[in-house]
């Protein structure tokens, strides 16, 4: 086990990206499929680029990444930065279409979303075992960040 | 096969890796347009259908077919490249073709890390930094946010991480001599070893065949370490992942 660098700036762990490297991130040909519900927590309509709020006056300031269309539906996560460091992420749109969407949803999305703030303490650089909605989730949080400039 | 590839890429000229990184993602796009059984007109379609024979294919057909025969001859037929009677290499291009980005990348000059994760599987290939290996963290099934385990590279030059898991998404592993989704008692499977190809058929196989069958099989295999998480959240290791924990 590595000793763990608190104060290190944001690593893009999930997202694999920094300072000396080269990122990209691409999406393949997805099924085709029929367009669901999408529900949509704020009131702003889904940017077609990661759009970012200014900063507060707590220092922190959220940032909306990409709609990714996955084949069970559009998600667009929010994060939430504060000192360069990510503090929260909420998603704004995810499949809700039927009862096995809001239970899978129910269950994925908060995991997700500490998986992300967990892997930025843990100092990984990735992480194995995500499937479809997860990958959705994880190029529109690439796409607040990059919008965010980190 | 729908799916995102990240990158990330340590040391080469800026150019260099830029120009690397866009031929890399080519590959990927000509990957998903020669193997897709989602797109009629690709190869793998046309193969299925009878109206190409695999020495009319490109290269890459031949190669990917061949190496996933291997993968079906060591798995002794639970990693299959036929669904429902059909041709179906799905389960190996994904692994295949990040492995290929990988080497890719890291072959351009003053490259001295390269780490490709292709839709939760990793083929880590370097290092980020002259004294910190890659780490790539599992995902625990069964606790939200939480991570089974971090994987290390240190010590070795070529490392893979891939899990196979119902978690998500319900059960989308079919066993191959039933043709229905495969009855285990496993909520996931990682398997680690040099070549993302390779892990990310045995992590398929391996979830397939169950927590017991599954777990004796993997150690059978050389130069590869797995954990397997079951439903009764017990956690089985191969006796040398304690190794590459850390």
């Amino acid at each position: 086990m590595h000793a763990l660098n608190k104060h290190r700036p944001l690593r893009r762990i999930v997202l694999a990206s920094a300072a000396t490297v080269s990122g990209t991130v691409l999406l393949l040909a997805l099924k085709p499929h029929t367009v669901p519900t999408v529900v949509t927590a704020n009131t702003r309509p889904p940017a077609a680029s990661g759009s970012s709020s200014p900063g507060t006056a707590s220092g922190s300031r959220t940032v909306t990444g990409d709609t990714v269309q996955t084949r069970w539906g559009p998600v667009q996560v929010r994060v939430t930065l504060r000192d360069g460091r990510l503090t929260d992420v909420t998603a704004v749109a995810y499949p809700q279409d039927n009862p096995r969407d809001q239970e899978i949803n129910s269950y994925a999305l908060p995991r997700l979303r500490s998986e992300a703030l967990q892997a930025q303490s843990a100092e990984i650089d990735s992480v194995s075992g995500a499937t479809y909605t997860s990958d959705g989730y994880r190029r529109s949080l690439q796409s607040a960040l990059d919008s965010a400039g980190l | 096969m729908g799916t995102v590839f990240s990158f990330d890429v340590r040391g080469g000229e800026p150019a260099a890796v830029r120009a690397a990184l866009a031929e890399a993602v080519a590959g990927l796009h000509r990957a998903d347009a020669l193997f897709s059984t989602y797109r009629d007109d690709s190869e793998v379609s046309r193969l299925a259908r009878g109206e190409l024979d695999v020495p009319e294919c490109a290269a890459e057909v031949a190669e990917v077919l061949e190496l996933a025969a291997e993968a079906e001859r060591v798995s002794q037929g639970w990693f299959s490249t036929r669904y429902q009677g059909s041709l179906d290499p799905t389960g190996i291009v994904k692994g295949w073709a990040a492995e290929r980005a990988a080497r890719a990348l890291a072959a351009v000059a003053g490259v001295r890390g390269v780490s490709v994760n292709g839709g939760g599987d990793v083929q880590m290939l370097g290092a980020p930094e002259p004294r910190r290996p890659w780490r790539v963290g599992v995902a625990d099934p069964l606790r939200p946010g939480g991570l089974a385990a971090v994987i290390s590279a240190a010590g070795t030059r070529e490392l893979a991480v891939a899990t196979s898991g119902t978690a998500e998404r319900g059960a989308h592993i079919v066993d191959p001599r039933t043709g229905r989704s495969a009855v285990t008692d496993l909520v996931a499977v990682t398997v680690v070893g040099p070549r993302l190809t390779f892990v990310d058929c045995w992590a398929t196989a391996a979830f397939a065949m169950g927590s017991r069958e599954g777990l004796a099989w993997l150690e059978s295999l050389p130069d590869v370490e797995a954990l397997l998480i079951t439903a009764g959240d017990e956690v089985r290791c191969t006796g040398g992942l304690a190794a590459r924990l850390g």
